[in-house]
This record gives C-alpha cells, structure tokens and sequence, in this order.
C-alpha cells in the first residue's frame, strides 16, 4: 500500500471536488479498495472517507418504490423489511454474495463499483489492459475458468464479480449519482461498461461522481428468484448465476426479467431474451429457445467453455422451478 | 540422566491398560484450549520483542534466470526503510520435511516465479510493504524452462518401482479387469497462520520465534543455512497455527530474518503475505495415475497395478510418494507400481497432509469402486476379499491390521446398505441421491525421540521437549500419558513443548509425532516409576499410583522427601521398523447430492471408522480424524492449484480463489474409533492419525457422485463443470 | 484532542499513519495479538472483530476510519479465568485444533447468534418473511466467511448449537 492522504470529506460536494483529482479515490466499505491498494492495484494518493456523508437510509419513494442509500450497508439491504417482502431477489442476491463480515461492511454504492477478480488484473507483475493499458491480456491464453463467455473483446476477458448488481439489473432499478455537473439517474442495466479497446473503463461514472441511492420501483411481484453456481457451497464467486422475476398469467408468461452473473464484463442483460418468454407456456423446447438466444453470441477461451452449457442448464433449472406446477 | 529403550521387539505387554489413575484415553478437553479460546496463546510473530523491525520479502517476476542487478537505492530513500538484505546465504525454496541440511540458496538464482530474492527491512510494516514493491530488479531471463509436466521425459523412481510376476498377462486373463487413468491437480496446505519469523541476535547466539514442525530438524537445517554452531541457536515454536507439512523445514522468512537481524543489528521480524505463503512454500504435486486391476470372478484381485507421475523443482528430492499404500493395502501376485518424477519450474513441490496417500488412495479407490461393480459385489464386500495375509511385496507381516473391522463397523454405524447397486436411483427435485465408499491407509512412521519428565517434590510434574503441538493434541496426550503413569491428574502435569532448550523429539509430521515423542515420555515415566518403586520396596510391575498416591496410601511427596526426581527418556525404533509392515486403515462412507443441472456436489453426512492402535485422547483423536475427513472433501471436490501455462506462476494464490471447504461444505461427521493395540507400532501401542483421516475419503465421495447420478468422473476435484461433463443426459 | 477507538472499553489513539489497518493496530499498536492475521485480504475470517455490534473483517477497514467506534476483539469476551460461554463450548467441543483460527471463529458466533436473534435471514434460510429457526445448515451457512483449515468445522457448530440453545451460559 503506498502512502495516502486520508481525508474525512465534510460534504458531498467536497467528496465530488475530492474525487474530481485523479489521485483521489472516495472510500466507504473499504472492502474491496483496501483489497486492491494492498495489492498495489489501486494506487491513490488520497482517500476521502465518505463514511459520514449521510445517505445511508432506506426509504419509501413516492411512487411505491424504495430507495437505497449508497452508504447502506449490503447486511442493511437484505434484512431489510421492504426488501425482504417487495424485493426478495434482491435480498438473495445480496445474501448470496461473499460472507457476512464482509456484507456487514461493504456498502450498496461500493458493491455496484467493485471490480473484477481476474488473477491477472490482481497480481501487478502480470499483463493486464484493464490495471495497465498495454501491457496485454493475460487471462486469454492464460487460466481462465473464471472469465467471461459474453460481451468479450480482445482486450480483456474478465468478469463482473458481484451479485447484488444482477438482481438489480433484473428489478430495473436505478443507480442515482452526484457530480460537480448536479444528479443524475443511470439504470444499473446502463451502469457497467464491456470492455471493449478501453478495458480499464468500468462503469459511467464520471471524475467527481459519487453514487448517492439507488431507486427500486414500485414493487412487482412474481416469482423472484437468485440462482448461484458455485464451486464452494458457500463464499466463492458465481461460476453462473441467474436472477429472475417471474410471473405467469393463465399459464402463460406474464413477466420475465432475467439478468445473469459470472457471463461478462457487466451483470448481463438481454431483454429479448425473457422477451421470448411472453405470452407462452412454459415448457423445456421453450427454455432452450431462451437459452439459444442468450448464448446466441457465446464464446468460451478453453477453460470456461463449460460456462455455456452450465448457463444454458441453470437457466434452465430456474424457470423450471419459477413456473413449477404450470408446466 | 537418560533412559535409552531401543524396540526391536513388540511390546504388547499392555502396561497402560495396568495403570490406576484412568485418564489415558479419556476425551480431556485441550489443556492449552483456554489460551487457544480467550486468543492469549502467542504465536510466532506475537512476541512483544523491543525494537524489532520489519521485513518483507521480495519475489521475483520471472521463471528462470540470474538476477543481475538490485537497485537499493530505489528504496533506501523511502521514509522508515532501513536496509536491502539480499545475503547469499538466503533461501529460495523451503526445505524439505526431514532435510537436516539447508534448503537451496543463492536468491540470485531463479528457478521459479515468485522466489524471493531479497528482503526489504523498514521502521513500520507498512512502510516495509510498501518498499518491497518498489524495489528494482534486473534480470537475465533463460528462455524455455519447462513448465508443463506432460511435456518432458520423466526421470524414474527405482525404490518406488515393482515388477512382480506377470501383470499384462493377468489383465488378458482376467475375468473382470480395470485399466483406468485419472488425474489429481495441486493442493496447498494453507494453514491458517502464514509462516513467520521474529530473529534476534545477542552478541553470536541467536534466537528465532518461528512457526515450524520438526525443529530437531530445522535447528539443524538454520545452522547450516547461517555456517553457525546449532549450539549458539534456539528455536521456539510453542505455538503453531497449522503446518500440514507446510512447515516441516525452514523456509524463506525464518533465513531471511536471522540475515537480517544480524545486518542491521536490531530483531527483525518477516511475516509472509498469505500469496507469499501460496507462491514460495510447498505445492502437493498435480498427478496422472493409471490403474489397472485384475480379478477372478469372484473378484479376487490377481494383478495389481499402479503408475505415477509426478513434479518437482530440478535438484528437489521429494516425489509425492502416490504408491505409499498401493503396495501393501490388497493383494494381487502380479503387480507393476511405477513412480516418475517430471522436473519442472513451478514452485517446489513438497509435502501436504498425507503426501502420497492424499492422492493415492482417492484413485487406487475409485478404480476398485469401477471393479466392485463389474464384478456385481457390494464394494465393501470387494474390499473384505481381498486383504492380504501379509505383505503382498515383501515377506513380512502386518504389525496389526484393522481394514476388516473398520469396514465392518463403519457400514454398520453409517447404516451402508449393501443391496444391488445402480446409479441414479433416488432424487430430490432437483439433486440426485447417492451413497459410496472407500478404505483407508495410511503408513505407519516412527522416530527417535527424546523428553525430558521431571516428578516435582511438590507432587506435580514436569515435561518437557522441543516437539510441537500444530493442533494435533501433543500438549494434552503427553499430560495424559504422565499423569496415567505416574498417578496424577493431567493438570498436575505441565508439558512444555517448542523450545531447543529441551530434549529433542522428531516434531510433527507424517504422523509420527504422539506414538514417537508419547513413547520418551513412556520411556522415561517407566524409570520414574522404578525409582519410585525402589523407594516403597516394591518392584515396578506392581506399583499402583492414582491421584498422587500408591495403593497402600504413601504420597508422591513423601516418597519424593523434597527432591525433584527428572529423567529423559529417549525412545529409539529398532528392528520393529523392518520385521513388520505396519499401517493405520481406516473405511469412509458418504452420501451426496449432485445437482441434476449444475452439476454442483454437496456432502450431505460423512462417517470414517479407524484403526490407528491405542487412542491416546479419545476427543482430539477424533477431531484429528474428522479435520481429515474435511479435507477429504476439499480433495473431492473443492481444491486445485492452478498455474499460468507460459510461466508457471501459481495464478490462484489466496484463500479466495484457492477454495478450501468453508463451513457449509461440511457436514455433520461421525469418526467410530476402532479398538486397537498395535504392540509393534510403538511401546505405547499407538499409531498415527493425523493423516488417515484423508487417505481414501475423496473416493467415497467420488464413488457416491457415481451413484447418485451416474457420472463416473477420474479427475479430482469434481468440480461442477466436471461433472457436468460427465453426466449422463 | 486526539481522535481515539475505544478497543473492549478502553479509548486509544487512532495511528498517524492512515495505512495501519484496524488489524495491524490491534496486534501491532496496541499489543492486542488475540485477533489473528491470517490473509489480511478478506478471505479467511481470522480477524474478525465486533465493531458497534456488528462483526467485520479487521484486515480491510483502516484504523483512522474507526475514530469514536467502540471495538470488541477476543480479549474483551472473556479471559482464562472468566471465559464466555462459547468460550467454553469451543473448549468442551474441541471446536479448534491449532488455534488459530479460533478468535475469529468465536467472535465471529458472538455476532452472528445476535444476528439470528434479529431475524435477519441468510443464504441458507427457507423464507426471508418468516421468523428463522437456528438449525446446523444455518450456522454453517453464516460462519462460512471463517476457515478453519484443520478442519474442526463440525465441533465448531456443535459449540454453537449448544450455546444458541442456551448452554453454557
């Protein structure tokens, strides 16, 4: 870890004027920053501390929705009340992430901005265009049963870690942020980046922006599900994971938002993919059509190549247990 | 003065079963546990040691090489740095459990990526890890080092080979045969405290804090690593956070610190970073193994065979010892076992919990599982059938042998049922059922040591010897065996363990450590007692002491009329080493579900029944035999060292990414300890059981996958996308 | 004055160097060596202490964010002569061996027992709505950010079923 300043920011704007500078990271949970900066990933010369901002509740929004404060802890989140009730893959989402120590600490605004666990992009004495644009990839040709099946480029094959964003991206919320330019509303769906010729671009935050909430609508209903692939039964990164919002009408589908982890760069998303569910009963000839569509543009680099039939399978299994009995 | 007992003989005399105090065997919780549990017992590093400065090592970023220049200049300017130590003298690799030389020096060699190269001293850790990352380094890169263990001739193991009779003809001949290939990748020992070391010199005496297994060995290996006197060194290790062979010999940061200290003239301490700690200490060699089995109809094994092939570092002497047990556990006249050895440029390969067996037995196992179910028998049938009478490769026989009884018990005990087997008979939603087993083996090993016991005038006693407690219960089993001995209540009995000033035991490893260091305190106890006899005018044999008193009512401080009575007992293994083939078995049983659509394992119950002769403790025996069955399931499904294919770098070096069974991977496990006495073993009659608890249990876990769902898999571990690939549609 | 951490009742300076983590200041500023380094990444649970109440990873939070917050390692549980009752479950059960990873295990099931008491749900719980009944799979799930690598994992959770059913109290 290299020397830093450590400055506790008094304000938002102060954090947005902070972080503004190049050198200058916010910290909140500290989770995953502390993580990198040990490992000399992360390098800044300063921290602002935005701990004691505020924004840390949980409130009802006036369209029946829920706003999360990004300064709430992940625990906060799940066990949530509201969250537990109106949003629960949302909260098996987040249960179903890292171990609870760490959810007790990491915080909903940091968890959207974590960065991959590629072996390459955390060990500095190895290629990676993400950590130093450049130097290479060294997952592609290298040890890659972690990395990304979609959305690749010959840049980087790293994945999007976490959990909680898929279940965001599956409810439609939004990420709000606060800039020197004023707020802005970013659905999480638009928030991550693919990596593309500029890997080291992550997400759509700006030089001074700071995540304030995060907005949940109004309440949907259906069947929610999160489904984690693990190698471990517990505290290991989703090989796949699914999260689904379902609803049936007359036994036919009525709703089906699906987003996936452990596939790409970003939690993915491919709306036409619960698009083809609607208005059919469900049946397995019907999920394989969902699967091709999702795995249409697949491509695995060796050792992830089990990712494609695993994702096509547990896509599988999870609208079979969504749509259990109306088959 | 010292007693020395040299054992050629077996001692089944049963003494400790005579003695009246009770408490050899008993389930005594830890009497180390409440400092373990309130976090007040020091470790290595813990040591509250005035003016120590830190250092942290610096690895290199190539595979194989000369480093030709280091510029300290680089960081000698940074705030709180204090010195660059790049000493030939420092170690590149770890030795080797039992070396009793120096490990491999000269940091300006690279023979793998990740070496240390140097060590960075500074004020702070922080300021010190901080500087190792910014020191420049220049290399000579030799192109071409070979990485991938496949792709170069293998050198042979001749002490490993065994050509007996015919086995190409036996396989034609056979009624049912198995010829099957499975592959095992890397493990690492992660104990949970990383190695660490506090040095510091007075005047030309040194003493080291460290975290090691065998310091009678690692005194010696630092001597030689420093060109220093063993008597002008002392090693303490009282604490130990784990080994599992990770810390048999000394490695990198114990050499580097005693540099250090002595350069800059202050104490240095050197933790490893736990990716140092992956990167620069010991791997379980991936493996390829073929087995072949040849067996009459009845299923009776008439050939047997087993090849290996292994990796190391060039110039390394260990080779996983994959057949260790394959040559003794069945029977079969015709056999072919065959080690090789690649040598390559990842990190060293050594020894992780049960080298050799760890991997041997989840595949010789899983093959004899494949033949249980040609033949159309109940597998644990198969085994019953084919334990042989004695060795099957040289004319001895077994010291004792439980494999029977611990088949039996453990299939009772588990409720096994040994009705038709198909696969794929019982599902839940979306997991499918299953249940399988597996025998265990583990070789017996045995070591010259020595203790000191001393019978205070007070009525309490003393012992004391440089052997380590790396969690295994040493601490509480040597109370007992003193306190059954001489009468008292084991918390009369302080053991005092880790330090060179005591007498010198063989440390833990290989499991050898309660039967060896358990029979100086034997040894010694028995003197006492004769002493003491003496003093009442009875003979030995007949003197009854319990609760500090013999049977006619005279107390231990009577007797003792104020004079502390000490003896060191030294234990020597005699010709008992060589008349018998001696071996802990052991039989696994387990059910798990394997789910239909991912392909993910979970262990739903686990339960081993062992024979490991006498139990000592009967509550740290079986956490010694569950926290086997743990990583039985950590072999079976969970753990693999991955490395990069260009340059041999372990790519998956923290405990994130290397994935040992968390909490929830692991079930409710029942151990059954199966009565023994193996008078040939040891004087005490006990064997090792550190190590057999994970000898075979990755089999059972395995052979259960297949009956769940009818995915027969021959790589470990299986992994999701692995069964995945196996399973039928 | 000085910003200060209170560690199990007793308020000290937060270190000058913003790089200390709340790890390094326990074992190495304040001679607090019971909170165990293990990966000092997040991944083993060996430092888990009690901030606030609630259970975290001591590793990867700096001390200087911790000024005002009250901390409880192992040593403020219970000591060799007053231990707690899973302090003494730990011991009856053998829910260790080489001791390492056991003050973080213990802290670790302080907190998570008063979690369960709260009703928060886990990956492990049936229903997120209704009330959690404390069962093995429950506590595994919950204790599975603290590896024990010798493998003490069952006799840990037998510690624990007995104090969460009241024993040793």
């Amino acid at each position: 870890m290299r020397p830093f300043q450590y400055t506790r920011a008094p304000s938002l704007t102060e954090a947005s004027h902070l972080t503004a500078g190049e050198d200058t990271l916010a910290i909140a949970g500290g989770t995953n920053l502390l993580d990198l900066m040990k490992l000399q990933v992360e390098t800044p010369g300063q921290l602002a501390d935005i701990n004691r901002l505020g924004f840390a509740d949980i409130e009802n929004t006036d369209d029946g929705g829920l706003r999360l404060g990004a300064l709430a802890t992940n625990t906060e989140t799940a066990v949530h009340p509201r969250v537990r009730a109106d949003y629960p893959v949302l909260s098996r989402a987040i249960l179903a992430g890292a171990t609870q120590q760490l959810r007790n600490k990491a915080t909903n605004g940091g968890n959207l901005c974590q960065r991959t666990r590629c072996f390459y992009f955390t060990n500095i004495d190895q290629p990676c265009n993400k950590r130093k644009p450049g130097s290479g990839c060294g997952a592609i040709d290298g040890v890659a049963k972690l990395h990304a099946i979609l959305g690749t480029s010959d840049q980087c094959i790293a994945t999007y870690p976490g959990d909680m964003a898929v279940a965001l991206s599956a409810l439609g919320a939004e990420a709000r942020i606060s800039g020197d330019k004023g707020e802005r509303n970013v659905p999480v769906r638009d928030f991550h980046c693919l990596p593309g010729d500029t890997p080291w671009i992550e997400n759509v935050l700006e030089p001074g922006e700071v995540i304030t909430g995060i907005a949940l609508p109004a309440p949907v209903g259906g069947t929610q599900i999160y489904r984690k692939v693990r190698e471990r039964s517990s505290y290991a990164f989703a090989l796949v994971s699914v999260a689904a919002i379902i609803e049936l009408t007359d036994g036919k589908f009525s709703r089906a938002d699906l987003a996936f982890g452990g596939l790409a760069h970003k939690p993915w998303h491919d709306p036409r993919v619960g698009k083809c569910l609607l208005g059919q009963p469900p049946s397995d000839a019907l999920f394989d059509k969902a699967a091709d569509i999702l795995l249409e543009d697949a491509r695995g680099f060796g050792e992830n190549d089990f990712k494609i039939p695993l994702a096509r399978r547990t896509l599988h299994s999870v609208l079979a247990q969504a749509t259990e009995g109306a088959a | 003065m010292t007693v020395h007992f040299k054992q050629d003989e077996p001692d089944n005399s049963n003494r400790l079963d005579g003695m009246k105090q009770g408490v050899l065997g008993e389930p005594l919780p830890r009497i180390e546990g409440l400092a373990k549990v309130t976090g007040t017992a020091p470790y290595a590093a813990e040591y509250p040691i005035e003016n120590c400065a830190e250092g942290v090592l610096v690895t290199s970023t190539i595979t194989r090489g000369k480093v030709t220049s280091i510029d300290r200049r680089s960081v000698l300017s940074m705030p709180g740095v204090i010195a660059v130590v790049d000493d030939e003298k420092m170690c590149t690799r770890a030795a080797q459990g039992t070396a009793n030389e120096a490990p491999t020096q000269g940091p300006k060699q690279v023979c793998y990526w990740g070496q240390p190269i140097a060590l960075v001293v500074a004020e702070t850790f922080e300021q010190a890890r901080d500087a190792a990352k910014h020191l420049k380094v220049e290399y000579r890169e030799e192109d071409g080092a070979p990485l991938d263990p496949n792709a170069v001739e293998p050198e042979g193991q001749e002490d490993e080979t065994v050509h007996q009779g015919d086995l190409a003809h036996a396989m034609a001949e056979a009624a049912h045969n198995v010829d099957v290939t499975y592959t095992t990748k890397g493990h690492a020992s992660a104990a949970m405290e990383p190695h660490a070391a506090i040095a510091q010199w007075d005047g030309d005496k040194l003493t080291v804090h460290a975290s090691l297994q065998m310091l009678n060995y690692n005194i010696t290996e630092l001597a030689e690593a420093l060109d220093m006197e063993e008597e002008n060194i002392r090693l303490v290790s009282r604490f130990v956070g784990g080994g599992f062979g990770s810390k048999l010999g000394i490695s990198e940061e114990v050499v580097a610190a005693a540099l250090a200290a002595k350069q800059i003239g202050r104490p240095v301490r050197v933790v490893q970073s736990r990716q140092q700690v992956f990167q620069t200490v010991m791997r379980r060699s991936e493996t390829t193994q073929r087995l072949r089995l040849a067996a009459d109809s009845d299923g009776k094994l008439t050939g047997f065979g087993h090849e290996a092939l292994v990796s190391n570092l060039p110039g390394e002497s260990f080779a996983e010892p994959v057949l260790q047990s394959s040559h003794f556990l069945y029977g079969g006249e015709n056999r072919e076992l065959m080690l090789k050895v690649a040598r390559i440029h990842r990190m060293t390969a050594g020894s992780v919990r049960a080298p050799g067996e760890a991997v041997g037995m989840p595949t010789l196992e899983g093959a004899m599982d494949v033949l249980a179910e040609k033949v159309g028998i109940d597998p644990v049938e198969l085994r019953l059938r084919n334990i042989p009478e004695q060795d099957p490769e040289e004319d001895l026989p077994f010291s004792s042998h439980k494999l029977a009884d611990c088949l039996k018990q453990g299939a009772e005990a588990f409720g096994w049922d040994n009705g038709p087997r198909k696969p794929r008979r019982r599902r839940e939603g979306e997991w499918w059922i299953g249940t399988g087993m597996a025998s265990a083996a583990r070789v017996h090993n045995i070591a010259e040591a020595k203790a000191r016991v001393t019978l205070k005038a007070d009525g309490t006693a003393l012992v004391e010897t440089d052997m380590t407690d790396i969690g295994t219960g040493t601490y509480t089993i040597l109370a007992q065996i003193a306190g059954e001995m001489l009468g008292l209540d084991p918390k009369q009995v302080l053991v005092e363990l880790g330090d060179t000033r005591h007498p010198r035991g063989p440390g833990s490893g290989g499991s050898w450590g309660a039967a060896s260091i358990g029979s100086a305190v034997y040894v010694a106890c028995k003197v006492i007692r004769e002493e003491l006899a003496k003093k009442v005018g009875i003979s030995e044999e007949v003197l009854e002491l319990s609760e500090g008193k013999t049977a006619t009512g005279e107390s231990l401080t009577d007797l003792l009329e104020g004079n502390d009575l000490a003896r060191e007992g030294h234990y020597e293994p005699g010709d008992i080493e060589d008349d018998y083939t001696a071996s802990g078995f052991g039989a696994f049983f387990a059910e798990v579900r394997v789910n239909h659509y991912t392909g993910e394992t979970r262990v739903d119950r686990m339960l081993g029944a062992f024979g490991f002769g006498r139990v000592l403790n009967a509550k740290t025996a079986r956490s010694q035999c569950i926290g086997g069955i743990t990583w039985s399931i950590g072999v079976a499904l969970t753990e693999a060292l991955e490395f990069d294919p260009r340059d041999g770098h372990l790519v998956n070096c923290d405990l994130a990414e290397y994935h040992v069974p968390v909490h929830r991977d692991v079930p409710d496990i029942e151990a059954v300890l199966v009565e023994e006495r193996d008078g040939a073993a040891s004087p005490i009659q006990a064997k090792g059981i550190g190590e057999l608890g994970m000898c075979g249990g990755a089999a059972a876990i395995a052979n259960a996958i297949y009956n769940a769902c009818g995915a027969r898999l021959y790589d470990y571990p299986m992994t999701p996308d692995r069964v995945l690939a196996a399973m039928p549609d | 004055m000085a910003d200060t951490i209170t560690v199990n009742g007793t308020a000290h300076p937060v270190p000058d160097d913003p790089r200390v983590s709340l790890l390094d200041f326990l074992r190495q500023h304040i001679g607090l060596t019971g909170t165990k380094k293990g990966c000092d990444h997040g991944q083993c649970g060996a430092c888990t202490v009690i901030v606030n109440g609630i259970r975290i990873n001591s590793c990867l939070t700096l001390a200087a964010m911790h000024d005002g917050d009250s901390v409880t390692t192992i040593e403020g549980l219970g000591t060799p002569d007053e231990p707690s009752a899973l302090q003494r479950a730990f011991l009856e059960h053998d829910g260790f061996q080489c001791g390492y990873c056991t003050p973080g295990q213990i802290c670790s099931a302080t907190a998570m027992l008063e979690e369960l008491a709260a009703n928060w749900p886990s990956d492990a719980s049936e229903s997120l709505e209704e009330s959690i009944a404390i069962s093995g799979e429950e506590i595994r799930e919950r204790m599975s950010g603290n590896l024990c690598r010798c493998g003490a994992y069952a006799n840990i959770v037998a510690a624990i079923e007995e104090v969460a059913a009241g024993g040793r109290s």
